[in-house]
Order: C-alpha cells, then structure tokens, then sequence
C-alpha cells in the first residue's frame, strides 16, 4: 500500500468490490445487490450514457468513434507489449489495432456488436472430448488444451438468463433436444426460445442463406442483441427496435436498441442502496494478507490521483481479461506461469481467435451493405467445434461461416477484387464500381491453447503508474492455420454457389500480426480448470490460492471457441455470482477442495 | 437547475401582466428537458435516478398507506399525492428542507422549509397554525401566504388529512435552513396584498362528497381538487392569476410547459385516453399516447407513480366524467412548401425513434400520431423538446430513462419551426404552424446557436 493512504479518507468496507464495471461488473453487481450484499465497483474510466455520450445527433461518427478511438482504451496511458515468440523482444503496442478492449463505464459492453452465442457442449469438454474421439496425437505435445470443469448443462440456466437479460433476437435449433426447422442444429439444448425473433434479413445474408442451402449446410439467423423488436427485459429495462443504421461495433447505440450494461441493467442496478459506482478509479493492486492467502480489499487511485484502499470481504475482478491476469500478476495472486518448465498457472493458456473473409463480387446486385447491425447476418455453423469430423484434416476446432451486415461503414470498408492496385485512380474506379455490390463472408475460427502462447509482466516497459506492462507473447500454430484455410474454403465453396461475377478469398497467413483489426476476442491466461497445477481459477472462477478473489471474464476461458465470447462470458459471471451468494457468503473460504 | 418544477404552482398566466419572466437559461444539456430531477454526472453517475429504493414493477409498498388507520403512514401517502416534495426540496439540498427558488412571471418565490427543525422549520408550529397554512393560505404569524403555495386546492382537504400531514413531516430529518427572502417586486412584496386576491378568488371550503356520484368518482374528485391540486397547472387562469372557476381543467400554461387540457376534448385533450391508459400514464410516466417530460414528468416521478393503483383509478373516473369538445376538423392551411421542408428533416432526424407514420413505439418512443401536446394551439412544448431535448422520468413501472437529445446544435430555427409544423399537420395531427420567430424566442432560453 502507498505510504501516503491516510486510514481516514478510506471509504468504509463493503462486502464485495468489483474491478471493472463492463458487463461482467454490471452482471456480477446485479446479482451480488439483489441478493442483498453491499457493492462497490471501481471503474478506471468515465460515466458514459446513451444522452449524453452517443445520442443518436452525433453517433453515427465513424472518424470520433472508430478512427480516434472514443470509447477504447487510452494506449498513451496503459498499453501492453508483444511479440510472436518466447526468443524474441516484445515491444509497446503504441495504437490499438488487432483488438479494442474499453474504458469507461459499460467497458467493451457499449461498443459491442451484440453477438450472443453460447458455446457447444464440447467445447466446454475440450481436452476429454478430442482425446476420446481423436486421440493424443491429434493434439500434439505442445497443445494445452483443457476442460473447463463446468458443463454446458450447467450453464445453460445462465445463457438463458443473459439471452433474455438481452433481449436476444434470434431462433432456437435445439428446444429440450429436439432439433428446430430455421435454428442452428448444432447447438447445444435450450429451455426456452429466444425472447425476440430474428431481425428482418437484407439481401447480401439471404443471398448467403439461400447459396448455402443449397451446398447441404444449415444456414440460421444470427443471434443478436439488437433488438428486432422493442422489449422489455426482466428488470423492467425497454429496449427500442433497431433501426439497421450500421453503427454497432465500436459505436455506443443511441436508440437504446443494442444490449448494453446501460440499457438493460444500469438504471435499476444505480438505484440500489447498496449499490455504489466510482468512477475514475484504477485499481493498482489487490492486497493480500501477509501470508498472501487471503485478500483484505484493493488500493486504488481516484479520479483525483489519491490513494485509497477499499476494504472488502470479496475481491471480483471483473476488468477485461488483460487487466484482470495482470492485477493477478501484479497482486501476487498464484503462480505465474514460466513456459519453459510448463509450471506455474497466471498468464497460462492465453488464446485468440483466426479471422478471414471471402468476398462476392456482383454485376446486377445492389446489397446496399450500409444497411446493417452489429449481428445481423445469416450463419452456418456445420465446421464450428466438433460438429463435423476432423479425422485426417491435422487440426481439431473450427469456426462459423456467414454472411454479417454489420453496416460498411466508408472509411472502413471497401472491398474490392483480386488485383486491384491499392491506391490511386484505379482503386478509386474499384471501390466506386464495387461498394453497393459486394457480399462479404467472414470466418469466425477458435484458437487452441499452446505452449509457448502466454502471458507475463514485461521486464522493461512500465505505465504511467510505473507498474509493469503485460507482456503478450502469442503467434498462431500449424491448428490455427489449417483451420482457418479449411474454413475460408468452405466458405469459398458457399461464395461460388452466390452466383456473383468474382470471388475473393482472403486468407489469413503468417504470424499473427496485432497492427490490423482482427477481432477483441482475447481469451485465457488465468484460466478454469479442475487441477490447481493447471489452472488458476476452479470450476467457480474463484481464486485457488486467495479464496476471495473471483475472476469470471474470458480469462478463464481454457482455449478459445468459435464464437463470440460475450454470451458465455456473462454465463460464467451469473455461475460466479450464484456460488458466492448461496455458498461463499455462508462459508467464506474454497469452493473446491484440493 | 434553472427552470424548476415548482414553477407550476405559480399563478400560471400571469405572464400578461407581468412581463418577462425570470427564468434563468438552463445550462446545454444534451438530453434533459430541464428536469429538476438531477442529471447524473461522472462525480455523480446516479444522480439521473430515485434515490429512495429499487424499482420494482409491483405496486409501491406505500400504497397501502392511504388508508391506514396511522396517521404518519397515511400522511406519507398524502404527502405524495400532494407532491409536496418537489417544491419543498431544492434539488440537491436535504428534504423538505425548503429554499427552492420558484420562479414566478413576477419574480422568484422560495419555498419553505417544512422540516420539524424548531427554528427555520415547522417544529414550533401547532396544529392549528399548520391547519390555518393549509386551509386558509395564512402563516403562523398571520401574514398571508402566495398562492404559489396552492392552499386555494389544499383548502379542500378535511382537518384529519392535513393533521396526518404534519404527523408524518414530524417524523422527517429536522434541518436548520432559513428561507432566503423572496425576490418579489412592489407591490408584490407587500403580503397584505394577498388579503385583496383572497377576497376576490378564494373561498376557504372543505370537499363534500357528491352523494349523487360513486364514491370512486368522490375520490377521485378530492384527490384531483385537494391533494393533488392539479388545477393549479390545467385550469387556465385570469389575468390575476387565479383559476377561472368556470372553465376548470381547460389546460394551461406554465414556464414554457403547455399544461393538457384534463377535458375530453376529441384532439387536444383526453377523449382518447381510456381510465386504464390514465392509470397507466400517472403510475409509470408512460402509456399508449404518450411519455410524461417536463414539469408533468416530475409529478409522475414524485407523486402519482406513488399511489395506489385504487387511487390512479379514482382519479381516472373522475377525469374520464369531465366534459369535452367532440371531434373537431382540421381547419388549419399549412402551407405546402414549409410541409414538404419539415417532412425531409423529419425522415432524416426523427423517425428512427418516431417512425416514418408517426407511430413512435409506445411506452418508449413517443407517438406523435394524435398527441395531445403535440396539438395544442400553442406550439410550446414542442418546440421546446426539440431544442433542449427531454428526458422521461424512471418510475417503478418503467425504470429506463429514456432520453430524446437536443437539436439546437443541429436545427436552425426555420427548419424547427418546419420540422414542427410537419409534425403538427401530419398523420391526422392539426394545430396552427409553427414560426421561426416562435422558435427564436425560445431558443435564447433552451437551447444555444446553431453549429
């Protein structure tokens, strides 16, 4: 603690305090509150809402909001570095690209696209699963895959919950096990359907649907938290119907019509006596007993750059995964991990995902792309997991295939076919002559765990605070690669079958590389797991080694899945929220024994 | 906040006599409608909401206070229904603690302090002196008070009412606040003048049930003209500031907020408003036709969202009796040019929320389709929203606040006053067009320049 902490000026002990007020700080907050527990949550950044900070007079700004980064995280002041491999210097990422983690109150919740997936029961059984059906060489020595020790079944109530939470648009494929005509057959069970039905499709996804069809896949709307309708969600929080302007991912939504901790829990949630929100707070640390086995709350800077300890009986770091393994990191929380020996569980297993495109170029096609939502989109998901047979195809995982309209937004998007130079008049002509009339298909791929894939804390680079950077050392594998060029040429197959003039595809090969876009599905590095020696968290994202520290987030993703991480991420964090209310706070101490 | 709620109870009108009034401009505000509910900040992210308990969709747990046999319960309730709050607390400042500046067309009134502190409160006061206050319009040291203070409404309640009153503002937190000294001009200031107003058009009076009418109607009656006061805003009133007894709930006007005409008039009043879609609006802020903002959205958010649902029905009945001018031609001739101008801005700014047939989605987003604001003769409210923006109030029922953003940045003042006009004389809508003078001279207190 700083020498400087006066006692005095220290808000008083509370009996959970959250790290992070995104989703997961507004889900855990919400249900910590509502089972009458007294809650603080510490948020690094702003106070944001849909009024004051995107309403619907200024949203639709793609240079404020994407290009300069509005609602992102500031790199001038907390940044990270990487490199691709355990032999090699890892530098400060000076400008975000590959990913866009948020700050601010709402975190990556406002700027989201709405995607709300649940992962299939398999993954959940990743390890066991492949082994049994592949064997031991199909995932190779240097491979870490695992199981999460929680199941879809047990989850399954907590999807529900999110999904309704939400206000889901989408159509079921599974209700109680029977398999449903228009949903995703592949998916795992379902209690009930979606709250809302499936947004109005535009042409490029149904021009997907019917092509895929037609090649034997199973296309199905995108579930999506952008509302196909108005709702009103079980809290009494309304929802208005999406007016397909295309401004979702890295946009706040200024017609209340996309899922947001703002939209669909905040108002309730700060009404609460116990509940309080500070903002401009940065956690620096989560402070531990001598012993270092016990957590006595978190030190913090507020927003006037005093120190300040907030004392608590439960620590929930609720900040974006990189955050919350380097406050583990930093605090002393577990062992870090040290590839070289295989020990050690903090910063262990941290995935990503692979992303590529095809393109579908027509002559006699208006698409009108700029009309779009965040998840409005047609998908296939028959190479997502282990719905198809991977034997003899040298990698396990897969991804979805569709086609989303999430809104061809100028300054971002303009496709344009193979051999167009990428500057000047003739590119100019390419763009013109293509932009209405183009369909794009994105591949969704998993990234298994590896080895040499991690997390630590940078031996040179520090922030502002003079902490020490994470270091991101991460490249994709051989898994990787095969995957992804299976899933772009399945959905090369669907793209011939469109009927267009020229297809595109846009593979993605070499090193991962964190300069262009990709997606902010960030996953691992302290991880769930059965196994102390393996995982930092058990099957209730608490804290092995300090019992009142909780760390639900997609850190404690094993590996990562095909799909969007925001459903199962919020699932996790319900699960979390249940076992300290109805067991943790009745008997503080390891949920799990070892 | 510079525009409050209390404004309301002022002797709405007077403004013919009195000139300009003093009403301060608000500070730009993006989406509020100068509400005097506190508009969160980052030091503050929630102060946009209630601060006394969780929403919950169930009935208020108060409710059944209104007929208890406690007196400090039943006073509760009654404190609510009368609303008393909003103008006995300065938004930000300790309950009932009063020194809330109420601007008039003549200057500003502050209100009082009602808490049971000994010195600057109400604690030394009997009960006879707090029964004088209520019944009479006279202070404790015998000078008369501003009807500002609506006693020509509270004067209806029966002694046992107000006594539950003053038993429950015992029971609040004493604060010592002294008034701050009003700031009216001569002769204004001089409160014997109030004696001459008080001959002229005010009758101390007791309710008496109508034995011809349900009770239901009777209870609402009395809700309505005592507690509630609601005439003080919708009945409009005479040069000097009094209600016009024979046109009662007519519809008034009050600090650049149109107050409804409470009648059953076919387009500007509430022929179309079924007793549930009343019930509706006064517990939750919205119903089918339309989100309560402005001054009527603080009483939703105060008081009537804290009844009982009995008492919202009462209250219904007895509106739903009242009589109305039926259904009334469109007689307005917009012209076409200005029509066809206001139509482009309202596809291109409004119906991603109001939807291109005007429809809105209620509960949510307004409908603007047969609004009753929307048409009165006078195009206030409108024209004000759509410079500075409106909030609508989180109430147990509808915890969203939802907000619509300001246009003055973005709309010059012909195109608001076209944009109005649209809106006016659109889907069945009639009401007079909107000028751009019109909307210059509210735009210097809602709303600043255009970019």
């Amino acid at each position: 603690m700083d020498q400087e902490l006066s006692v005095a000026q220290d808000p008083a002990p509370v009996d959970a305090v959250l790290v992070g007020f995104g989703w997961t700080g507004a889900i855990m907050a919400e249900a910590l509150t509502a089972a009458g527990l007294n809650v603080v949550a510490l948020e690094r950044g702003g106070w944001r809402d849909t009024p004051a900070d995107f309403a619907t007079t200024f949203d639709q700004d793609e240079l404020r909001y994407f290009w300069r980064h509005r609602l992102f995280q500031n790199v001038a002041h907390e940044t990270l570095t990487f490199r691709n491999k355990p032999d090699q210097v890892a530098l400060p990422m000076r400008r975000l690209g590959s990913f866009l983690p948020g700050s601010g109150v709402g975190g990556g919740g406002v700027h989201w696209n709405g995607q709300v997936w649940r992962f299939l029961p398999s993954d959940f059984i990743a390890r066991s699963h492949n082994l049994s059906r592949y064997g031991q060489a199909a995932l190779g020595p240097e491979m870490t895959i695992q199981d999460y020790g929680v199941t879809y079944a047990e989850l399954e109530p907590y999807y529900d919950r999110f999904e309704y939470l939400c206000g889901v648009s989408g159509r079921a494929g599974n209700l109680g096990g029977v398999v449903q005509a228009g949903g995703n057959p592949f998916e795992g069970p379902r209690s009930r359907e979606y709250p809302n039905p499936p947004m109005e499709m535009t042409y490029g996804p149904t021009l997907f649907a019917d092509a895929a069809a037609r090649v034997g896949l199973h296309p199905f709307p995108h579930p999506s938290a952008n509302m196909s309708r108005a709702y009103t969600n079980p809290l009494g929080l309304q929802l208005g119907p999406c007016t397909y302007c295309g401004f979702c991912e890295k946009f706040g939504c200024g017609n209340y019509s996309k899922a947001s901790p703002q939209t669909t829990i905040l108002p309730v949630l700060l009404a609460r006596p116990n509940f309080t929100l500070r903002t401009g707070c940065e956690v620096l640390k989560v402070e531990l007993t001598a012993d270092g086995k016990h957590a006595t709350g978190v030190s913090y800077r507020d927003e006037t750059g005093a120190a300040r300890f907030q004392a608590a009986g439960v620590v929930v770091l609720a900040a974006f995964i990189l955050e919350n393994v380097r406050l583990m990191l930093l605090s002393g929380i577990g062992k870090p991990y040290d590839p070289r020996t295989g020990d050690g569980v903090i910063g262990r297993n941290y995935a990503y995902q692979v992303t590529s495109s095809v393109n579908v170029f027509y002559d006699d096609k208006l698409i009108n792309p700029f009309i779009g939502a965040g998840s409005l989109g047609m998908i296939v998901d028959d190479f997502n997991g282990d719905n198809f047979d991977h034997a003899g195809k040298g990698f396990i995982g897969g991804g979805y295939i569709g086609v989303v309209n999430t809104g061809a937004r100028p300054i971002e998007s303009h496709p344009t076919p193979d051999k167009t130079p990428a500057w000047g008049s003739a590119w100019k002509r390419a763009v013109a002559a293509n932009y209405l009339k183009t369909v794009s298909i994105a591949t969704h791929g998993a990234v298994m765990s590896h080895r040499n894939n991690y997390l630590d804390l940078d031996p040179t680079y520090r922030d502002t605070l003079g902490r020490p950077m994470l270091r991101m050392t991460f490249d994709f594998t051989d898994n990787e690669h095969r995957m992804s060029d299976f899933l772009t040429e399945r959905a090369g197959d669907v793209a011939r079958a469109m009927g267009g003039r020229e297809v595109r595809l846009n593979k993605r090969t070499g090193d991962y590389d964190i300069v262009p876009y990709q997606t902010t599905h960030n996953t691992g590095g302290a991880i769930m797991g059965n196994d102390p020696k393996t995982s930092a968290l058990n099957r209730f994202l608490q804290s092995w080694d300090v019992p009142n520290v909780f760390a639900p987030g997609a850190n404690a993703f094993p590996q990562n899945a095909g799909y969007n991480p925001a459903g199962t991420v919020a699932a996790l964090t319900y699960w979390c929220a249940e076992a300290i209310t109805t067991s943790f706070m009745k008997s503080p101490g390891p949920l799990v024994q070892t | 906040m510079g525009r409050p709620l209390a404004t309301l109870i002022v002797i709405a009108g007077m403004s013919v006599l009195g000139g300009a009034a003093v009403t301060a401009p608000p500070a730009p505000d993006p989406g509020g409608g100068g509400l005097a509910i506190p508009r969160a900040t980052a030091q503050n992210p929630t102060a946009d909401l209630p601060s006394w308990g969780a929403p919950t969709n169930a009935e208020p747990v108060a409710a059944a206070d209104a007929a208890s046999s406690d007196p400090v319960a039943r006073g509760r309730y009654l404190v609510d229904a009368g609303d008393c709050m909003a103008c006995h607390t300065n938004p930000g400042g300790a309950p009932f603690a009063g020194a809330r500046p109420i601007s008039t067309p003549f200057g500003v009134i502050f209100s009082s302090n009602i808490t049971p502190d000994l010195k600057t409160g109400i604690g030394s006061w009997s009960a006879d002196q707090f029964y004088k206050a209520l019944h009479h319009g006279v202070r404790r040291d015998g000078a008369r008070l501003y009807p500002a203070f609506p006693y020509p409404h509270f004067t209806h309640m029966p002694r046992a009412d107000v006594e539950a009153m003053r038993a429950y503002l015992a029971t609040v937190p004493p604060i010592e606040q002294a008034t701050p000294p009003n700031r009216l001009p001569f002769p204004l200031n001089i409160r014997f003048v109030m004696r001459i107003w008080n001959a002229l058009y005010f009758r101390s009076d007791t309710f008496q049930p109508d034995p011809a009418r349900s009770p239901e109607w009777n209870r609402g009656a009395y809700l309505v003209q005592g507690p509630g006061h609601c005439g003080a805003c919708h009945t409009p009133t005479n040069l000097l500031g009094a209600e016009t007894s024979n046109r009662p709930f007519e519809g008034g006007k009050l600090d650049d907020w149109v107050a409804l005409k409470l009648t059953n008039d076919q387009r500007d009043g509430l022929a179309n408003w079924s007793q549930a879609e009343i019930v509706d609006y006064l517990r939750t802020g919205r119903n089918a036709h339309t989100t309560a903002s402005g001054s009527m959205g603080e009483v939703v958010y105060a008081s009537t969202s804290r009844m009982s649902d009995r008492d919202l029905r009462a209250i219904a009945t007895y509106l739903k009796v009242l009589p109305g001018a039926g259904p009334t031609a469109a007689t307005t001739t917009p012209d076409v040019a200005t029509l066809r101008a206001g139509e482009a801005i309202y596809v291109d700014t409004c119906t991603a929320c109001h939807r291109a047939d005007g429809e809105g989605s209620p509960r949510l987003f307004p409908p603007l389709k047969g609004d009753a604001a929307l048409q009165s003769k006078d195009p206030t409210t409108v024209v004000r929203i759509i410079l500075a923006g409106a909030r609508s109030v989180p109430t147990p029922g509808k915890p969203t606040p939802i907000a619509m953003p300001s246009f003055a940045w973005k709309l010059d003042d012909q195109e608001i006053a076209s944009v109005a006009t649209y809106v006016r004389e659109s889907w069945g809508n009639a009401a007079p067009a909107v000028s751009a003078t019109q909307v210059a001279r509210l735009r210097g207190k809602y709303g600043g320049p255009k970019d």
